[in-house]
């Protein structure tokens, strides 16, 4: 079906950028037969903001691993930009990764001793952009860094930046190439609440003024209310599908907090675990 | 992603660990300096060969006496007194033959005043120091009409002459006594230095072959025939040497030789083969060192693929496909391989140096050495990089990212 709507002119708009067909997974660990996915349908819109949650082992990462183009569905069918992926090569499902989808993870995953400006630049790396200039990939990387409102950190190196610092360099990271869709997993899971919610204003801003697709797993409720849609995920099913009525606002919230005491971007918030779960040794 | 790009990726990895990799490197440094030392080694011996093969003389060719054999009697090499100055004549008359001299041997006792010394006395003719290339240091050699005349006459070999007269003192015109007859000295040879069978060839005093079969020996025959060939290409002068002997001698085909003809080439190869032979053998036992160097490479590119895993994960969740990441950590291997194999040519040089300088040991390092040590090194970086790149490349993204 999704086919035929490619093929029609003009239907682009209308055209879901995620649409998941009976997606089942299934993994075999041992003996045992662990059914992941059990035939999940979801289509996502363009400019969507999806909260999936749902209780561990429910499915979400699961779903969170295919739509991220990492794992390949059992059976079923995964439209991205009205293109199956599903049954894509590695290379191809590679090529896919790197100009459709921008991850945001838990543990940030930024390269250690590499400066904010490299990590944000190193997709570039993958996309043919060993032939960009050098001059080139400077500036779009920049163009990501103050979006996230981290110009002037460039050459700042991930433990010498704070939590929600460095989850703001792999936002930016995950910007650079312009995808279709972010997926973030758990974002906000190594953040305290006042940076957390900056950086679901980020998210925000960047799905309402660029309108880029978000599809968020959080296991938190709060966290989940910024979206726009929630979807709730159990026994590898679609158990809640339902649009966010009273959507919360980051921005306003941000405001009406008092100012946090220090100023809380120069020093690590947390130097631990930013050392610990933010460096990629 | 280009290759300069991984290549500066692979750099920036490799400075992370210096120590690291220093100590990796070192592995490929020792087991290329060693390959490219011994090589060297084996090398200047072999050209110490040649260059003593060439102090024989140019487009040498030897007749030897053969052995000799009466009655089922066999007696040794050299034995037989079939050789005569008339197949020396026989020779000057063959085309491609530039010089002749025949050659009678003995040994003796040499006195002057009080001193004496036991020494080889050869008896020879006026072109032997055009055959051998040998000027005289003081005096000059001895004429035909001594060699007509069987005159007491002699030129002493530098070593005779420093241990009968002192160094740096001209003997020309004294009178030195060989088996109790008086010699006049008529010059001595310049120094020549060893042989190619490691004899001193200094150790010597030329006289005419005609007194040492008249006054000396009391023979008829001659020991040997030393010869120049026009060109380098002495085989065919060779083939026609022995023909011609063959005929002298009356030999009826079947009955083998009472002489023999060796050229210098022959003389030369031997030696040389000995040396190539030790010289591949060392630098195999050295090869063994670039083995190991290379097993440590190995072992450190899985121990940084295991430490990486979380890097690599990301990188392909970013977009990197299998070959990039291959090739990455391939690159890191191959450039600590290089980077080794370099200093490691460097160590070559130094060590070389080190031993002909503190040991005399004469060296040489062969042009396509350097090529061939740079090879091997980028050779063991492939093939000991290659498993751990392609564990690398072959990580499942989801469980790369999650591993701890």
């Amino acid at each position: 079906m999704a086919a035929v709507v490619v093929e029609e002119v003009g239907a682009k708009a209308h055209m879901p950028v995620i649409s998941v067909r009976d997606l089942v997974k299934t993994y075999i660990v041992g003996e045992v037969t662990v059914r992941a996915l059990r035939g999940a349908n979801m289509d996502v819109e363009a400019g969507e903001f999806v909260a999936v949650t749902g209780p561990s082992g429910s499915g979400k990462s699961t779903l969170m691993h295919i739509l991220g183009c990492l794992d390949r569905p059992t059976s079923g069918q995964y439209f991205l930009d009205g293109k199956d992926v599903s049954q894509m090569s590695k290379d191809e499902l590679a090529a896919v990764r790197n100009r459709k989808i921008g991850f945001v993870f838990q543990g940030f995953n930024l390269l250690s001793r590499t400066t904010a400006l490299d990590n944000v630049e190193l997709p570039l790396l993958y996309n043919g952009g060993g032939r960009m200039k050098g001059v080139e990939r400077h500036k779009r990387a920049m163009a990501a860094l103050e979006a996230v409102g981290l110009g002037e950190r460039q050459h700042h190196y991930p433990n010498q930046l704070s939590g929600g610092q460095q989850q703001r360099v792999a936002i930016a990271r995950a910007l650079i190439n312009q995808p279709s869709i972010i997926l973030a997993d758990e974002p906000t899971g190594n953040l305290d609440t006042r940076t957390s919610i900056e950086v679901m204003g980020i998210f925000q801003r960047l799905n309402i003024e660029r309108g880029i697709t978000i599809v968020l797993i959080t296991h938190e409720m709060d966290i989940a209310e910024y979206g726009t849609r929630l979807v709730r995920f159990r026994d590898g099913r679609i158990q809640i599908d339902q649009k966010i009525t009273h959507r919360r606002d980051a921005a306003a919230e941000l405001a009406k907090l008092p100012p946090p005491e220090a100023d809380v971007d120069d020093v690590p918030a947390d130097p631990k675990p930013a050392e610990h779960l933010g460096g990629v040794s | 992603m280009s290759i300069l790009m991984t290549l500066r990726i692979a750099l920036k990895a490799l400075n992370r660990n210096k120590m690291r990799t220093i100590l990796t490197m070192l592995g490929m440094i020792i087991g290329v300096g060693a390959v490219i030392t011994m090589v060297a080694l084996g090398r200047g011996a072999q050209a110490t060969i040649e260059e003593q093969v060439k102090s024989a003389g140019t487009n040498l060719i030897n007749v030897n006496a053969g052995n000799f054999s009466q009655g089922g009697v066999r007696q040794g090499q050299g034995m037989s007194n079939t050789l005569m100055p008339a197949d020396a004549d026989a020779i000057r008359k063959l085309p491609g033959v530039q010089y002749v001299a025949a050659g009678a041997n003995s040994r003796g006792q040499v006195i002057a005043s009080n001193q004496n010394w036991s020494t080889r006395i050869e008896g020879t003719e006026v072109d032997f120091p055009l055959i051998r290339v040998w000027p005289t240091k003081y005096g000059s050699f001895f004429t035909q009409q001594d060699v007509n005349t069987a005159a007491k006459v002699a030129v002493l070999g530098t070593v005779v002459a420093e241990t009968l007269f002192g160094p740096d003192v001209d003997p020309t015109g004294q009178i030195i006594r060989i088996r109790n007859q008086p010699f006049k000295v008529l010059g001595v040879m310049a120094s020549k230095g060893q042989g190619p069978f490691g004899q001193d060839q200094d150790d010597t005093i030329f006289v005419p072959y005609t007194t040492v079969q008249k006054k000396l020996q009391g023979m008829t025959h001659i020991n040997n025939i030393t010869i120049s060939a026009e060109s380098p290409d002495t085989a065919p002068v060779a083939a026609a040497i022995s023909e011609t002997l063959r005929i002298m001698h009356k030999l009826p085909p079947g009955e083998p030789d009472d002489f023999m003809v060796r050229t210098q080439e022959e003389i030369a190869s031997v030696r040389t083969e000995t040396t190539r032979t030790m010289t591949t053998l060392l630098a195999a036992i050295a090869g063994v060192s670039l083995l190991v160097g290379g097993i440590g490479i190995m072992n450190i590119m899985l121990v940084s693929v295991t430490e990486r895993t979380r890097e690599i994960g990301l990188r392909l969740a970013v977009g990197a496909r299998g070959k990039d990441v291959l090739l990455q950590f391939l690159v890191e291997a191959i450039v600590i391989s290089l980077f080794g194999g370099l200093l490691g040519i460097a160590l070559g040089y130094a060590l070389s140096d080190i031993l002909e300088r503190t040991l005399a040991w004469p060296t040489s390092i062969p042009p396509n050495a350097i090529g061939m040590a740079f090879g091997f090194a980028a050779a063991t970086g492939v093939f000991f990089g290659f498993y751990p790149a392609r564990k690398a490349a072959g990580l499942d993204p989801i469980e790369a990212l999650r591993y701890e």
